[in-house]
Parts: structure tokens; sequence; C-alpha cells
């Protein structure tokens, strides 16, 4: 046991290695200036603003909120929040659009071929290619922005969920089909599950794609989320505030993969492919 | 009523692909199965034993000729006529009670209703302790098991069993056997079993079906009077298997020649 915690311990200082020698090399860079700190600001220079980022705007007056409210009034909180909302509400009604047609393609040939030679043409157009098309549409604020996270979402689970149903193996069928499973059950309680190793590949694509689409989305359609207020920093020249607003994406980018996972392996502690644990 | 055979199979033939590459499966299959009888359909692979179960199923239809069940045509697969797969078929994704509760939840009986039944067949199994298992946790005569708990929810006159311990381990297999039998005669099903293991069906049937290898006929019919438990060891068990182990390889070495001539799958 005791060996077990030094080595994960020798494990994690492993890794730390060649983060720190490339910290301590940039911050070297920086205090040598070597560099315009303008081009590229020191970690120390970073981290403190990405703390103030972080940290409320106001000191705490009991009298205009609550405590954990004006804790959560940071800039930075109210960001990730506005992003998280448009990856949430895009995601949800791309998932909610991609799954039933996915299902429906997959187990009906016929619809398959009807729906398929268009969403071939569709499917390589990258989201990003929507955005004036989106802003024609939709004018500026939320409705562009999650209209093109709907399409980053939709592809990828519709074609994982296709697949997943085309693989659904044929012996679970005719098992249920034996025990007078109808077509509502065999659906949602044969075809669907059996496919949902291929639909959660898919969700995690499609959560990644979100993703970046939101950032994109912010820097021309919205005026608030963490995409938008990198682009704000690079007017005023803060350079320490965009590397601090990349950090917290590429938090949040782990907090949401993270939460797939666990999601993932949740779902599916059935399946073959994860064994242990 | 009474005097209706159970299941009627009548001048079935079955010919699978078209054109040029036809082969007959089945040719002029007459079978009629009393009520509460064991039958084991015997012969090598491709000799239609498989494809004469999946008609009685309803997984495939006939080409020509009917099967009937209670005196009812067979057009599609149903719950009164159970199915015990050699690969399980277990819904992986479910957990034992789950898999045996799916046939009773279809039917939508009562909460209180299922779960007195999958209660009852955990223990008529000794699966009680497996319950809230997945079937990837389980063992090859476990997953069995719980196949067959699965198809007895149905309570289903009917039980069509497709090399259900084909890919079992030979004590795991004798234990099943076992079980099997003991719930045939406790529950007096009908049940048509696929093997191609001579030693299963002597110790397994009433009457033994050997077919022949493609097309697809009865070459015997052979019935085993012998009571239960039988015993491997004795004479009568041995000249039977004689007898029949010489049917099952005139049949095997047509097969092995067709193979030579033109290698087919199955």
């Amino acid at each position: 046991m005791k060996k077990n915690c030094l080595a994960k311990t020798f494990d994690i200082l492993h890794g730390l290695l060649v983060p720190i020698v490339l910290l301590a090399l940039w911050q070297w860079l920086s205090s040598q200036a070597i560099v315009n700190p303008m081009i590229l600001p020191a970690p120390t220079k970073v981290l403190a603003r990405w703390w103030e980022y972080l940290m409320p705007v106001q000191a705490y007056d009991p009298a205009t909120s609550g405590y954990l409210a004006w804790m959560f009034s940071g800039e930075m909180i109210r960001d990730a929040y506005a992003s998280m909302y448009r990856v949430t509400v895009g995601f949800v009604v791309g998932a909610a659009l991609a799954l039933p047609l996915g299902l429906v393609m997959g187990a009906y040939d016929r619809v398959y071929k009807l729906f398929n030679p268009l969403i071939q043409i569709l499917r390589p157009i990258p989201p990003i290619a929507f955005i004036p098309l989106s802003i024609l549409w939709f004018g500026l604020g939320n409705p562009p922005a999650i209209f093109l996270i709907v399409i980053g979402a939709f592809f990828p689970i519709l074609m994982n969920t296709i697949a997943g149903v085309r693989n659904v193996d044929g012996i679970y069928i005719r098992a249920a089909r034996s025990l007078g499973a109808g077509q509502a059950t065999m659906f949602l309680r044969v075809i669907l599950p059996a496919a949902t190793p291929y639909i959660l590949a898919g969700m995690r694509i499609g959560v990644g794609t979100a993703f970046i689409v939101v950032i994109v989305a912010e820097m021309i359609a919205v005026n608030n989320g963490l995409g938008y207020r990198i682009l704000e920093a690079r007017e005023f020249f803060w350079s320490d505030k965009i590397i601090a607003g990349m950090f917290t994406i590429g938090l949040l980018g782990l907090a949401i993969d993270a939460g797939m996972n666990r999601l993932n392996n949740h779902l599916l502690k059935w399946h073959r492919g994860i064994e242990n644990k | 009523m009474t005097m209706q055979p159970h299941i009627r199979i009548q001048k079935v033939s079955k010919v699978f692909g078209t054109g040029g590459s036809e082969v007959a499966a089945l040719d002029d299959i007459n079978l009629d199965i009393k009520a509460g009888e064991f039958i084991c359909l015997l012969g090598p692979s491709g000799c239609g034993k498989s494809t004469l179960l999946n008609t009685v199923a309803g997984f495939s239809l006939p080409t020509s000729g009917v099967v009937q069940v209670h005196g009812e045509t067979v057009r599609v697969p149903g719950p009164d006529r159970g199915m015990v797969f050699q690969e399980y078929a277990l819904f992986p994704w479910m957990t034992v009670e789950k898999n045996i509760a799916f046939g009773l939840e279809i039917q939508k009986q009562g909460w209180a209703q299922i779960a007195g039944k999958v209660d009852a067949l955990l223990e008529m199994l000794k699966l009680q302790d497996f319950r809230a298992r997945y079937p990837k946790e389980l063992s090859g005569g476990m997953r069995q098991r719980v196949a067959i708990a699965r198809v007895l929810a149905l309570d289903s006159p009917v039980m069509l069993m497709d090399e259900p311990f084909g890919a079992l381990d030979s004590l795991t297999r004798r234990n099943l056997q076992d079980e099997l039998l003991r719930i045939w005669m406790e529950l007096k099903k009908t049940i048509i079993f696929v093997t191609h293991s001579i030693e299963e069906s002597i110790y397994l049937a009433d009457r033994i079906i050997v077919m022949t290898y493609r097309p697809g006929r009865i070459k015997r019919d052979v019935s085993v009077t012998m009571p239960h438990p039988r015993d491997p060891s004795s004479a009568e068990f041995n000249d039977l298997k004689k007898e029949l182990g010489m049917l099952v390889m005139e049949e095997q070495s047509r097969h092995n020649q067709e193979e030579i001539k033109a290698p087919v799958a199955d």
C-alpha cells in the first residue's frame, strides 16, 4: 500500500517535470527581457491576471448580495457560465435532433437512402462556415451561436448513431422478437441500449466540436463568454488576459471531457470494453 | 384438441438463394410432435436442423409447406415458442433479473407479479446470488441458465433450443442437461432441441430425428424409451449410440465429400 502510494507520487512528479521546466524557461525568458512582455508576458503575471479575472470585481458587501452570489460574480465565472449555457443548449438540441433521426436511418434502409445524400453534402461543411448564414438568419446574440453549436454537435452524433444501430447484433433482435417485443420496445429497450457505446462515442466527439464552435461563435456574434473575452483582451493588448482566458478554456474543456468520460463509464457498466472498474 | 399434435410440420421445404446458387436446405419434412414430448434434431452441420427449428420459431418461413403450433400456422416469432440460442443472446445491458423480467414487462404484467415470477425462476435455476450481475460477469453455464429462465418466464408451452449447450465444457454441459430434464418433467414443456452430439440426444430425448445432409430430410425417427436418469455407460445406451453413430457418419461423410468438391460456408 505504502509502495503503491509512493509510486503514485512519483508518477505525478514525473508528469509535472516537462510543464515545470517549460514554465521555468518561460519565466526566465520574460525576466531577462528577451521577449517583449506585450508578446509573451511572464507566467507569474498571467497567473495574477487569471486570479483577478476569477475573483469578484467589487468588494463583498452583504447589503447588496449574498456571499455565494458575490463569490460567483467574477467576470470569468460569468463568462464560463455564458459559454457553458450555449454549449449545453446547442448540444441538447443537436442531440435531440440527431438521435431519433440516426435511430430511424440506422434501422430503415429506405429512410437511410432518403436522407443520406443530403447529409453527405452537408456534413463536410465545417460548422464555422455557417457563421455568415447564421448571422444573416438569426442576427446577433445567442441564437446564431447556439445554431452553430447545434450543427457542430449534430453530425458526429448522427453518424455514430447510424453506425451503432447498423452494428446491433442480429441475435438480440431475434431474441427480443421471440420474447414478444413490439416495435417500440425493440427501439427503446434493445436497439438503443445496444447502440449506446457508439452513440456515447459520438456524443463525446459532438461535445468537443460544440466547445470549439462556441469559442469561435463568441468571437463573432456575442459580447460575453470566454471566446469573446480573449478577443476583447487582444483589442486592449492584454496578452496576459488572453493567455489567462485560454487557460480557462482549456480547464473547462478538460472538465467537460472528464464529465463525459464519467458518464460513459456509468452508462456502459455492462460493456466489455471497461471490464475493470 | 387432445387428438391434435402440439406441433405439426407438414411437407416443409426450404430453399436458400435464387437462380444458379440455390441450396435446398429442407426437403419434404413431415413431423408430428405431441404435447410434452422432448425431441432432438440430430445431424451433421449443414443438415438443416437449425433451419427446421427456425421455421417453427418463425424466424424464417418455409418455402413451401406449413408449420402449425396448437393448430395455428406459424408466421412470426412469438412468446408462445421461447427460443434458447447457442450464443445465449442475453441482453448485456440488463442485469440477470432484468433479462428474465424482459418478456413479462412486454406483456405489461403487474410489478408484484413479475417480481414473484423472477424470484421463483432465480431459485429454480440457482441464480439467486447473481440476480444483480451483468451477463459479462457470468460463466457460459450461468449465462445459459439465465437464457433458460428468460424463456421459462413466459410460460410458453414450447421451448426451442438451438445447440444450447454446444459451447459449454462437458461437466457444465451434463449439469445443465440434468437441470433441463428436471425442468421439463416438472413443467411438462414440449421441447425441440437441436444438437450434433449423439450422446446428448440419447441422454435427453423421447424421440431423436436424424436428418440427412443437404437436402435436409428425415433419415430416421428413433424413439428412446429408457427411463430417466439415463446411464451413458449402460449397454442399451451404447447400442443406440452405435446405431445412431453409423447413421450420422453416413451423412457426415457426404458432407465431407461435398466440401472437398466445393467448399461451403456453414
